[in-house]
């Protein structure tokens, strides 16, 4: 299978009440659960995008997660970058739909809210990401029952074999009733370690 | 690159179970859509294009299979079934499998619902459909809103190109479920009446249900009559909002530039566009920016959602096979329901099903989240 010459520049971790980039340790924060968690990781790392309050809990485990990878790129906010978002999970965006459903189920008191539905599509947290970091790149968003590095490693580099990006932000971000996990990684021309399904592992199991 | 192909299909639908009867129907004018009052999806009557249930169940009787399966299930195992049979393909390691959809299952989580709810992981119907076949590689499930039917094409062109696979089959499905007519009704975005894709008295979707598959190869012998060469494709993000269009129609524009640009076409060689046109305002009018923005404002199009409505993520592979045909049939089908310009963008709606020698078709989708998706096909030279 044809490969690629790329480097996983950065990457970012958020599970167990931390934040972490590179291995280092960003914020943390025990005792809270996820929406106090998340939101004081927002006002910690200085992030300063009030839109982020009206997310739903995926797109904003996603949103922190890439945003920690993408402001440390200057040109990101003021010049556009061909910056491809590659993500997956296991439980696509079955938070919100359990509570869209909520909403409907009882007929004599029937709610359903477009604020909630919009937010039924796994993808939606890649166009917050977008929308953020102006990248009007290629997108795309897979289920597995578990995380693939393989199916990640194969399908950024058919992005940039196909010349369809410069950059890759690739990874995993699972919202479920009672766990969620992220793990980013931003692949490019520079960086020390080699963009392969070896190292995606290594990485993800930091 | 392999030059990759677009094969074998089928579409079970509310005009049919097989891709000629279904494109026969188009061909004829025949609507799928019709009135439905169910209050088990509905509070109100609603309009909607759905498959009627004794047919599939028959349908799948035929398969000749033990077990209790969804309803979306049987649609997607049915469709599948007929392409992965007329292809004569073993599924070896070299053949993928890719499943997209934007809701899945997702009438799993419905109280009264006799499947579990873990039915709704996508994953769990990915293995279904998986160990069903016996396929010997993993299921790739997509799931990016309502371009996932069009962008598996182009996911499974990549996936070939790179030496990935030789062979991808994908079967993409949707249903028409509570969930879905609950949250566009809640976004006032449902049509009280059969939709009218780009035309002035248009005033929203009616949502639709299909199961459409097909086998997307680089093998040039065997291949179908009607089969078609992908030259292009792109999926560009408006990053703009994530349920209102751009009003420029940026990701759609980019889409299109970025396809054709892999294509080597000019835009003056599309002969055809089977567009998105979902009935919205909002949409219908950000792809008439997009195309004038693209020089396409006089390429004959349509849309097909007045004949299936919209089937969400299965939509767009379900118009790619219907282009499919219509460019071996060289006949341009009726843009149902449209009847005088409703954008502020010249378009050549296509009024009236016409013959016309076509060679090179645009596909395109756009969905929530701001993404968009468009690819080129070219009629194989034979």
């Amino acid at each position: 299978m044809l490969k690629t010459n790329k480097f996983i520049q950065s990457y970012s971790h958020i599970r167990n009440n931390t934040v972490s980039k590179n291995g280092t340790l960003l914020f943390e924060n025990a005792s809270e659960a996820f929406p106090d968690f998340i939101k004081a990781a927002y006002n910690a790392l200085d992030t300063g995008y009030p839109k982020f309050f009206k997310m739903d809990n995926l797109s904003k485990l996603a949103f922190l997660a890439a945003d920690v990878l993408l402001k440390e790129i200057p040109s990101a906010t003021n010049k556009e970058q061909n910056i491809a978002i590659v993500l997956s999970n296991r439980a696509s965006s079955l938070d919100t739909d359990r509570k869209h459903q909520a909403s409907i189920a009882n007929k004599e008191d029937y709610f359903p809210s477009p604020a909630v539905f919009v937010y039924t599509l796994p993808n939606i947290c890649i166009g917050e990401i977008s929308i953020k970091h102006r990248l009007f790149s290629e997108n795309s968003f897979f289920i597995f029952d578990r995380f693939s590095a393989e199916h990640l490693a194969d399908y950024t580099n058919g992005l940039f074999l196909n010349n369809k990006a410069e950059k890759v932000i690739g990874g995993w971000v699972d919202f479920d009733t009672d766990t969620y996990e992220a793990f980013l990684y931003l692949v490019s021309d520079k960086g020390s370690i080699p963009h392969n399904k070896k190292e995606i592992n290594r990485l993800y199991r930091l | 690159m392999n030059s990759v192909y677009v094969s074998y299909n089928n579409i079970v639908s509310s005009l049919g179970f097989d891709s000629p009867t279904v494109v026969k129907n188009v061909a004829d004018g025949v609507s799928g859509i019709s009135r439905i009052a169910d209050k088990n999806i509905s509070p109100q009557a609603f309009y909607a294009s759905t498959i009627p249930t004794e047919t599939l169940s028959g349908a799948f009787e035929s398969l000749n299979t033990n077990g209790s399966f969804t309803r979306l299930e049987q649609m997607m195992l049915v469709s599948l079934e007929k392409v992965i049979k007329a292809s004569g393909l073993a599924l070896d390691e070299r053949v993928g499998l890719i499943i997209s959809t934007t809701k899945g299952n997702i009438d799993a989580l419905e109280t009264n619902n006799p499947f579990p709810k873990k039915r709704a992981y996508l994953s769990e119907l990915g293995t279904l459909i998986k160990n069903f076949f016996g396929f010997k590689t993993e299921a790739i499930v997509l799931s990016n809103a309502c371009v996932s039917g069009i962008l598996a094409v182009g996911v499974a062109k990549r996936f070939i190109n790179q030496g990935k696979f030789d062979h991808v089959f994908i079967v993409s499905g949707d249903l028409v479920t509570e969930f879905i007519v609950s949250g566009f009704n809640s976004f006032q975005a449902l049509s009280n009446k059969p939709c009218k894709p780009y035309c002035k008295y248009r005033d929203g979707i009616n949502i639709g249900e299909v199961a459409a598959s097909v086998l997307v190869t680089s093998e040039k012998n065997n291949l179908a009559a009607e089969a078609v060469q992908i030259l292009g494709d792109a999926s560009c993000n408006d990053a703009n909002h994530i349920s209102g269009p751009s009003r420029t129609g940026e990701g759609l524009y980019r889409s299109v530039i970025s396809a054709l640009d892999e294509a080597g076409v000019r835009p003056n060689e599309i002969d055809y566009i089977s567009a998105h046109g979902t009935a919205t305002p909002f949409n219908d009018e950000m792809e008439a920016i997009a195309f004038n923005r693209l020089g396409l404002s006089e390429v004959p199009l349509n849309s097909l959602k007045g004949y299936f409505g919209h089937t969400l993520g299965a939509s767009g592979l379900l118009e790619t096979i219907v282009g499919m045909h219509s460019l071996q049939q060289n006949k341009l089908f009726s843009s149902l329901g449209f009847e005088e310009l409703g954008v502020s963008q010249p378009l050549n709606i296509i009024t009236g099903t016409r013959a016309q020698e076509l060679n090179v078709f645009l596909k395109t989708a756009s969905g929530f989240g701001g993404c968009n998706t468009a690819i080129i096909f070219q009629k194989i030279k034979r």
